[in-house]
């Protein structure tokens, strides 16, 4: 049976397929407005599937539109991540505005999780800002932040402030990627304090759209002096989490 | 509502028309929340009625009551003793504060890191929206934390405000100071009042309020059943309406509403499917129209068993002795069972965690959700202990911590349905 999970986020839309533990395609959009008509277009070019299951920001709007059952991020990221690393008790997942830990059994059942609240501060959106403020890419942040050097501090959280402390910083003629460096440091200091209370163990599973940052994985390894596995397709863990999950209910 | 009351608030000093702006949106907000649910009890009927008539008819018994020379009397906080004032023979209102409401005239006064409470009886006091507050002769504060606290010396400004001090530790010298306070607070409402606090009329009072109290608890026990056999929005609701209906008629309802739920439960219909999972509220007080956290735990297919919170439980769980006939015998009493609450202000505070996993029990919930407001650092600290006390039960608890906005509405579903999930393995 071929079975479809929609990943509905804040920033992008993930679609995978799936039929017997085999993922058959993936697709991504950046969300907009109307991402009714864009999940919507996106099914209709996909065929034979015959379960869909929706998952993250917008899915009770698309489950009540399209008549289909829904799950929430954090359930569908762990059986996303349980399914590609097995082995993983604590998934981290930075994505567009929210940051989410979850402690797992062995069973990739969810034991405890921890999320956000409602500021997008050390989350993807916070990177995306600051590398505008640092006039690059946001794909080329982690790579610029690895070869800065560790001495200077973001001590503001706030998107707003620290954009501000950044654009300071640039004025003085600071080095773009020290400035880099401690942009990851401060996300990898926040992301450690929600894996701290959902308690570690083992290897850290990180997915969402940051696992794709060298310099955060890195640095999260260095500061929980454990492994961090980042699977291949970091950003559709929760698309292919609400497949699978589709085709098991 | 209509417009037939007009000129009751116009002479109370409300500002009319954003006055009916809020009626309106509670409007629609009760019928999202509440007339939307299936399979409703019956005695509901009157809480909808009193929810209709909330700024309606109830004002305008206040009005009467206070021509025929009675006086009003807010309250917002269940340590100031109801049993006092009524012996007074005036009337007391719980005052509400539970909507985001005039809020940016009270941060000409507060600072907008206070919580959404304290925020909230002072924008209705300013913005001119309650005809409650505005209907007192007297408020009566307390010094259940710092906000509050400092709050009241600023509420006075605008509204006459007593100040009862209560104790922060449980200790006989503690128990002698809330004492003291209770026989300062005979005296100013004997002043205010020009009635004598005698003991038959304390007798009567306590009596009175312990009927009701009987009533609620009654209504609480038939929540153990599977599956309850109400909604833990309407639970809700009861609680919130028990602190300014009149008291007699309100217990009436409750009685018969008491009756009505225990037929259910003897033929096991409930609100929900027997497989639905239960949970217990924790935390801070959710004072009217602040319906937002049960809103999403029922929407999350959950159904809430019952409230650990001001607004429930410890409103309701002791009852006073209604032994010994002198004043001074009862005024002990009512020392006793009022320091039995176990709010997050006293230190230590054990009675509490032991209280939240017994109720969890007792009520057979599958978890436990902790609520804060924003800002409110007793439950917000104490809210560790809890987790780790509930843990060592096995009761998953999840933590939330919100304020009156609705901007948090999709993030808070999230973590809801997700506990939801987990419990659901």
């Amino acid at each position: 049976m071929i079975t479809a999970g929609v990943d509905i986020g804040s920033r992008s839309i993930e679609l995978v397929l799936v039929e017997n533990d085999k993922i058959l395609e993936q697709q991504r959009l950046e969300t907009s407005f109307d991402y009714l008509s864009q999940v919507t277009d996106m099914l209709a070019e996909v065929n034979g599937f015959e379960r869909l299951l929706v998952t993250g920001y917008g899915r009770h709007l698309i489950s009540g539109e399209l008549g289909c059952d829904h799950v929430t991020e954090i359930k569908a990221h762990s059986r996303g991540v349980h399914f590609l690393l097995p082995e993983t008790r604590t998934i981290l997942d930075i994505g567009g505005q929210d940051t989410k830990t979850i402690a797992l059994d062995g069973n990739g059942r969810v034991l405890r999780f921890e999320m956000n609240d409602r500021c997008a501060a050390g989350t993807g959106r916070f990177l995306e800002v600051m590398s505008q403020a640092l006039g690059c890419r946001v794909i080329d942040l982690g790579g610029l932040a690895l070869s800065g050097a560790d001495s200077l501090t973001i001590s503001s959280m706030c998107t707003v402030f620290a954009e501000t402390e950044v654009v300071a910083l640039r004025a003085k003629g600071t080095n773009a990627a020290d400035v880099a460096l401690a942009l990851v440091n401060s996300v990898v200091q926040r992301a450690v304090t929600m894996l701290r209370r959902i308690g570690l163990k083992g290897d850290v599973g990180f997915c969402g759209g940051v696992a794709r940052n060298r310099a955060v994985v890195q640095g999260l390894a260095g500061a929980v002096g454990l492994k961090v596995h980042v699977p291949e397709n970091p950003d559709f863990t929760g698309a292919l989490g609400a497949a699978l999950l589709a085709g098991e209910n | 509502m209509t417009s037939k009351y007009n000129e009751m608030w116009q002479k109370l000093d409300l500002d009319i028309s954003a006055h009916a702006g809020l009626l309106s949106v509670l409007g629609r907000f009760y019928n999202d929340i509440y007339l939307s649910q299936q399979n409703r009890l019956q005695g509901m009927e009157y809480l909808d009625f009193v929810l209709s008539e909330v700024h309606g008819l109830r004002i305008r018994e206040l009005q009467e009551a206070r021509s025929a020379g009675r006086r009003i009397i807010g309250t917002f906080c269940v340590f100031v003793p109801e049993e006092l004032i009524l012996a007074a023979d005036a009337v007391c209102v719980g005052l509400c504060a539970g909507a985001e409401a005039g809020f940016e005239e009270a941060e000409r006064y507060l600072p907008r890191n206070t919580c959404a409470l304290i925020k909230s009886f002072f924008g209705f006091r300013l913005a001119g929206l309650c005809p409650f507050t505005n209907s007192c002769d007297l408020v009566i504060g307390e010094t259940t934390c710092d906000g509050k606290k400092k709050a009241y010396e600023l509420f006075n400004e605008f509204t006459p405000t007593y100040v009862m001090e209560v104790p922060q530790s449980k200790r006989e010298s503690a128990r002698k100071l809330f004492k003291s306070e209770i026989k300062r607070l005979v005296a100013a409402l004997e002043e205010l009042t020009g009635n004598r606090i005698s003991a038959a009329k304390l007798a009567g009072a306590i009596r009175l309020v312990n009927r009701r109290r009987k009533a609620l608890q009654r209504l609480n026990r038939l929540r153990e059943a599977v599956p309850s056999p109400i909604s833990g929005r309407d639970a809700l609701l009861i609680n919130q309406v028990a602190f300014y209906d009149d008291p007699s008629r309100f217990t009436a309802s409750m009685e018969t509403l008491g009756d009505e739920l225990e037929k259910r439960v003897a033929e096991g219909t409930g609100i929900v499917s027997p497989g639905t999972k239960r949970l217990l509220l924790s935390g801070c007080p959710m004072a009217v129209p602040n319906w937002k956290l049960p809103f999403v735990v029922e929407g999350a297919g959950a159904v809430i068993v019952g409230e650990e919170s001001c607004i429930g439980e410890r409103h309701t769980r002791d009852p006073v002795s209604e032994e010994g006939d002198t004043l001074e015998e009862m005024i002990d009493h009512l020392t006793d069972r009022y320091l039995r609450i176990d709010c997050a202000c006293f230190t230590p505070n054990h009675e509490r965690l032991d209280h939240i996993t017994e109720l969890a029990r007792r009520l057979k919930a599958d978890g436990v959700i902790h609520y804060n407001l924003q800002f409110c650092q007793p439950y917000a600290i104490e809210a560790s202990k809890v987790e780790r006390k509930l843990a060592a039960a096995d009761i998953p608890m999840l933590r939330i911590e919100t304020d009156y906005s609705m901007q948090d509405i999709g993030p808070l579903k999230t973590r809801v349905e997700a506990f939801v999930e987990t419990l659901n393995f």
